[in-house]
């Protein structure tokens, strides 16, 4: 394999680096003359979207889905990750003969900018210094995501996306999709998601922030060249993070009190029970495969994230005129992005009279219930994008 | 939070959905409150060409709908009607809903609002049947569309055609039409014959529209 530019800087403490210069997908670059305007007003430029894609465009180019990743997901959606080789995150709902099937569709995933899987982000290199940006990466918004996303979908030359479709984060951007880009967006499934980030997540991602900035290897952002990895405060921050993901039933369900391969408690503290040990586990091998700093500003954009605010403070103006086609689902036992979330932003469609479908799913997984095989939810999500294409007049697989 | 019963009566017989279906224009903007597992939007959708939306409380019946290709909401007749726009749709459509509403009044106001014209079918307490069960037993009346026991009901707000013809004045709605079904799912014209209707129509079918407008 050849350098790449800059390469020789990396040392490569963290196994996912490779991917942010190299990714194995296919990427995108957009050079110096195309800068991508940021919503702190700063340019970012030059800049490359890593994506994948599965399926074939059709002749009018009419079947394309976008799927919208979270917090820590990538482009790696149906298929195997090159970090740690597990399948992609939403292989159970993409794929061959899947309810966002694969056959029929054109799915294109990208890695948000900001991400480490080859999108420009905080690792990056910046070209202005040859080494990696670190906190020099302008902050960016859900918004910034989106406008790096519509770069791909006119250098794929599609006019309009049959569906995009996301959850928790990716939910985000699927309504900042609708909102900003409507007329290129046929449907817009926001799955798990919310509006705005309330103050409970900003708190939340606060916690896990600051759990990554008092480790002594973050170095202010600059372990890159120092051979560091602050392993611990992002492994904390993804301990905390993973507990809101669940619910307390699920928790309950799944360790109880049981203990971790030992009769009793050890009156001391190594990890007694199973929950701890899952959780450390959680955190060391979400460091083997995230940098630290994406986390930082991806939990940012976050919790930055306000559509309503962007609108004249009422949700409503986002979408209005909207011809879009929404189906909305929530988990009831979402704790993070609970039920009402999603009803506000119904009502908000409502008030501009859009067609919207509404589901809230009976499941007690918590937040991660969107990634996992609930036979309601897949049963909604394809008989919602199955009218939806036949409406579209979208040849059948 | 949310009892997953709504529709209080079983959708197996269509006479009321067929004559809804009769009274809406073809390629019409719809909204079903209460539309249950989806089948008068799906005859409306299929028969009339119409641009067909539905609000359901039981998320069951719901996400049934949504997996069949229905425009549909889980949400509230009684708490959700208040975020659409005047207006928003050709017609309003409660069928067999109201007497499960809390707020039959406020509900109606909304219909009339949301929709250039509101539809409204209601099982007829008045029906000579349901009469005379209470008249001969001494107990709340129970038949095919009124199934469930008084404790098991959901319907909360249950009336008679002149009951709700008495409602519509109230709101300042004009019936533009109104028709009685009897238990063969014939139509029975209520026109000056109120009474008879009252006494023999098993349902009742009304068309109405804010006079106000």
């Amino acid at each position: 394999m050849s350098t790449a530019p800059g390469e020789k800087l990396i040392n490569p403490a963290s196994a996912s680096l490779s991917e942010v210069h190299r990714p194995s997908s296919q990427v995108v670059h957009f050079a110096e003359d195309a800068p991508l305007r940021l919503d702190c007003d700063q340019l970012l430029s030059p800049f490359s979207v890593a994506y994948q894609t599965y399926g074939k465009l059709n002749a009018d180019r009419s079947n394309a889905i976008l799927l919208c990743h979270a917090l820590t997901g990538d482009q790696h959606a149906a298929s195997a990750n090159p970090v740690t080789g597990k399948p992609g995150w939403w292989v159970s709902l993409v794929g061959p003969g899947r309810p966002v099937d694969t056959n029929r569709f054109f799915v294109i995933c990208p890695n948000i900018i900001g991400g480490c899987m080859g999108s420009t982000g905080p690792a990056s290199i910046n070209p202005r210094t040859g080494e990696p940006y670190g906190l020099d990466f302008p902050v960016i918004t859900i918004g910034d995501m989106v406008n790096a996303q519509v770069r791909l979908i006119d250098h794929l030359g599609i006019d309009q996306l049959f569906a995009v479709v996301g959850g928790s984060m990716g939910g985000m951007q699927v309504l900042e999709w609708a909102a900003s880009h409507s007329k290129r967006v046929h449907c817009a499934i926001p799955i798990a998601t919310a509006a705005y980030h309330s103050s409970q997540n900003i708190a939340f991602h606060e916690v896990g922030r600051q759990a990554v900035m008092a480790d002594p290897d973050w170095c202010r952002g600059a372990y890159y060249a120092e051979g560091k990895v602050p392993r611990n405060g992002l492994s904390v921050a993804r301990m905390a993070a993973h507990i809101t993901y669940l619910s307390e039933e699920a928790l309950h369900k799944k360790f109880g009190r049981t203990l971790q391969d030992r009769a009793r408690v050890t009156f001391s503290f190594n990890a007694d029970f199973q929950v701890e040990s899952y959780l450390r586990h959680q955190g060391s091998t979400f460091v083997d495969r995230f940098d630290a700093n994406s986390y930082l500003y991806i939990t940012r954009a976050m919790d930055y994230f306000d559509l309503a605010a962007e609108h004249g403070g009422v949700l409503a103006n986002a979408f209005k005129g909207t011809q879009t086609r929404f189906c909305v689902v929530s988990f009831t036992s979402d704790w993070l992005y609970p039920t009402r979330e999603s009803r506000l932003i119904v009502h908000a469609l409502n008030a501009v009279a859009a067609n919207v479908s509404f589901v809230e799913i009976e499941s007690d997984k918590g937040h991660d219930a969107f990634l996992l095989e609930e036979p309601e939810f897949f049963a909604t999500i394809r008989g919602f994008i199955n009218a939806a294409a036949a409406k579209r007049g979208i040849a059948t697989a | 939070m949310d009892k997953p019963v709504t529709t209080t009566t079983p959708q197996t017989d269509r006479a009321d959905h067929l004559l809804i279906a009769d009274l809406v224009a073809p390629g019409s903007r719809v909204l079903d409150v209460g539309c249950g597992d989806g089948a008068l939007l799906q005859l409306l959708a299929d028969r009339r060409n119409v641009d067909a939306r539905g609000i359901e409380l039981s998320r069951e019946r719901v996400n049934a709908c949504v997996a069949r290709g229905l425009s549909v909401i889980q949400g509230d007749a009684d708490r959700d009607l208040l975020n659409y726009p005047d207006q928003a749709f050709d017609y309003a459509v409660l069928s067999l809903t109201i007497q499960a509403t809390r707020q039959p009044q406020t509900v109606l106001k909304h219909l009339l609002r949301i929709g250039r014209k509101a539809i409204v079918s209601f099982p007829n307490f008045g029906h000579w049947r349901i009469r005379s069960q209470l008249l001969l037993t001494g107990r709340m009346p129970m038949t095919e569309n009124l199934p469930e026991t008084w404790y098991a009901s959901p319907n909360a707000h249950l009336c008679t055609i002149r009951d709700f013809a008495d409602l519509a004045e109230l709101v300042n709605a004009q019936v533009e039409t109104a028709v009685a079904l009897n238990s063969y799912g014939r139509q029975l014209p209520i026109k000056r014959s109120i009474a008879l209707q009252n006494l023999f129509g098993e349902k009742a079918v009304f068309l109405l529209r804010d006079r106000s407008r």
